[in-house]
């Protein structure tokens, strides 16, 4: 890759998606000629919020390459909590390691982070920011069941904070997508992104239901509504009562829609759907090492 | 009224830079983003809602003393876009230019987004990629297009 750091999914070209996508599908297919690749190289996790899932899924990558992690551990038993700056403990770390995984409550810290250390380092979410690995893995899922072409995708919830959703809007750019948005007024998506949208020149609809256009859409994205984000319960429940999807829903879809959702998901998708043929947020979520292992492929080949 | 006169309005200066067409109301802004409090010895003189017919009013800074870099006149197109900027030296205009959008401005002005990692205890400077309509925080995306003078760092 061009690039020595991935910070948001706006730095991503479609030339630079689909190396790594076409680096996963090698993995995919070939995973054994992967496990050696980086014998004896150290990843650096700094984990400054919980987030189990995502570290695991680094941590496997990089152990599935050959290599191993150094984990900063929780922020309660850091440096952190002792006044340390980011800046400072990336710079520490980054002795430490030849790769840096950073997930960071506040927004822009993994651009910030990136600018105080020469090893590559990779933004594993930054508050309502960018999340671009999980981009990358929800394109991979993407191009694997609907192709990334001629494509129809609904992306639904809380488009306002869900930085997955950010992050996957602006990617989707580069491809020939029409983007239709899904949510309550009040959550809808942010002026940066309907920003970098325009300037991209992107296909795109803004809906309050989903019902007009869940028949044209090959992908349907979900996302979760936080309740955090509403001050009133009963607000939030009927507010996040018209987002869910069940078998009934679904029954003005195409066969082959894929249903996506980043996890975790509380209610927004039905049980039901699971064992249907539409869902395919597991195999999206189990994507994650495939597509990780091609990203720090990528970018340790570039250091050594 | 002509030209002289208006001059009169706020004495002549020797050697420095006068910003002229300044928005009304806007003079302590321009200041502001230049960073000049007084605090440098500077002496400045100021004219604020002076008649002017390009604009209904304008404002009008002049700085005794001090010679404005090319970087510094970009700055202030953020807030004064129409502003002209005349170099004086010997009582005489040697220079004249007008602002340019400069691509990013640099420690000048604060994120308002709270959840911004410029606005915690790091050692970053803010950064702002202009955009045709506004600017837009490097760090964290956030785009400011009313009012950016009230976003102007006070250091
Ligand atoms: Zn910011």
């Amino acid at each position: 890759m061009r690039h020595d750091h991935l910070l948001t999914a706006n730095q991503l070209t479609r030339g630079d998606i689909e190396l790594v996508l076409d680096r996963a599908a090698e993995v995919d297919a070939n995973p054994a000629s992967f496990g050696k690749r980086h014998a004896g190289k150290l990843l650096g996790l700094c984990f400054f919020e919980p987030s189990t899932r995502t570290k695991m899924s680094f941590e496997a990558a990089m152990k599935r390459l050959g290599g191993d992690v150094v984990d900063m551990g929780s922020v309660d038993s850091s440096s952190v909590k002792k006044g340390e700056s980011l800046a400072d403990t990336v710079r520490v770390v980054e002795g430490y390691a030849d790769a840096l995984v950073l997930r960071h409550p506040l927004m822009g810290a993994a651009k910030m982070a990136s600018e105080f250390v020469d090893v590559p380092l990779v933004n594993a979410g930054d508050g309502a920011g960018h999340h671009p690995t999980q981009t990358l893995l929800d394109l991979y899922t993407i191009r694997e069941n609907a192709g990334l072409d001629d494509l129809s995708i609904g992306i639904m919830g809380d488009l306002k904070y869900g930085r997955t959703v950010h992050s996957l809007a602006t990617a989707l750019t580069n491809f020939d997508a029409s983007q239709h948005f899904v949510s309550p007024e009040s959550l809808e998506l942010p002026r940066s992104v309907r920003y970098d949208l325009h300037e991209a020149g992107a296909t795109v609809r803004e809906h309050t239901d989903l019902e007009t256009v869940l028949p044209q859409l090959d992908v349907l994205y979900v996302t979760r509504i936080q309740r955090e984000r509403f001050p009133d319960e009963n607000e939030y429940h009927r507010i996040a009562g018209e987002y869910q999807i069940d078998a009934e829903t679904l029954e003005d879809a195409k066969d082959d829609l894929t249903v996506m959702h980043p996890l975790p998901r509380v209610d927004e998708i039905a049980p039901e759907i699971d064992d249907t043929d539409h869902a395919r947020y597991f195999e999206q979520a189990h994507n994650g090492v495939p597509v990780r292992m091609a990203l720090l492929d990528l970018l340790l080949e570039g250091d050594s | 009224m002509s030209d002289t006169d208006k001059q009169l309005r706020v004495s002549k200066i020797e050697n420095g830079t006068v910003i002229d067409h300044v928005r009304g109301g806007q003079a302590l802004n321009v200041l502001a983003i230049l960073g000049i409090d007084g605090s440098g010895g500077e002496q400045v003189a100021i004219g604020m809602n002076v008649p002017s017919g390009t604009l209904a009013t304008k404002d009008i800074v002049k700085v005794e003393g001090r010679e404005l870099s090319q970087d510094e006149v970009d700055v202030l197109s953020l807030i004064a876009p129409d502003a002209t900027i005349n170099i004086v030296r010997d009582y005489e205009v040697v220079e004249k230019h007008r602002v340019d959008r400069p691509e990013s401005v640099t420690g000048v002005l604060s994120c308002p987004n709270r959840n911004c990692i410029t606005n915690v205890d790091e050692p970053v400077e803010t950064r702002f990629a202009v955009l045709r309509d506004g600017v837009r925080c490097e760090f964290c995306g956030t785009i400011v297009r009313e009012d950016i003078a009230s976003h102007i760092a006070d250091d």
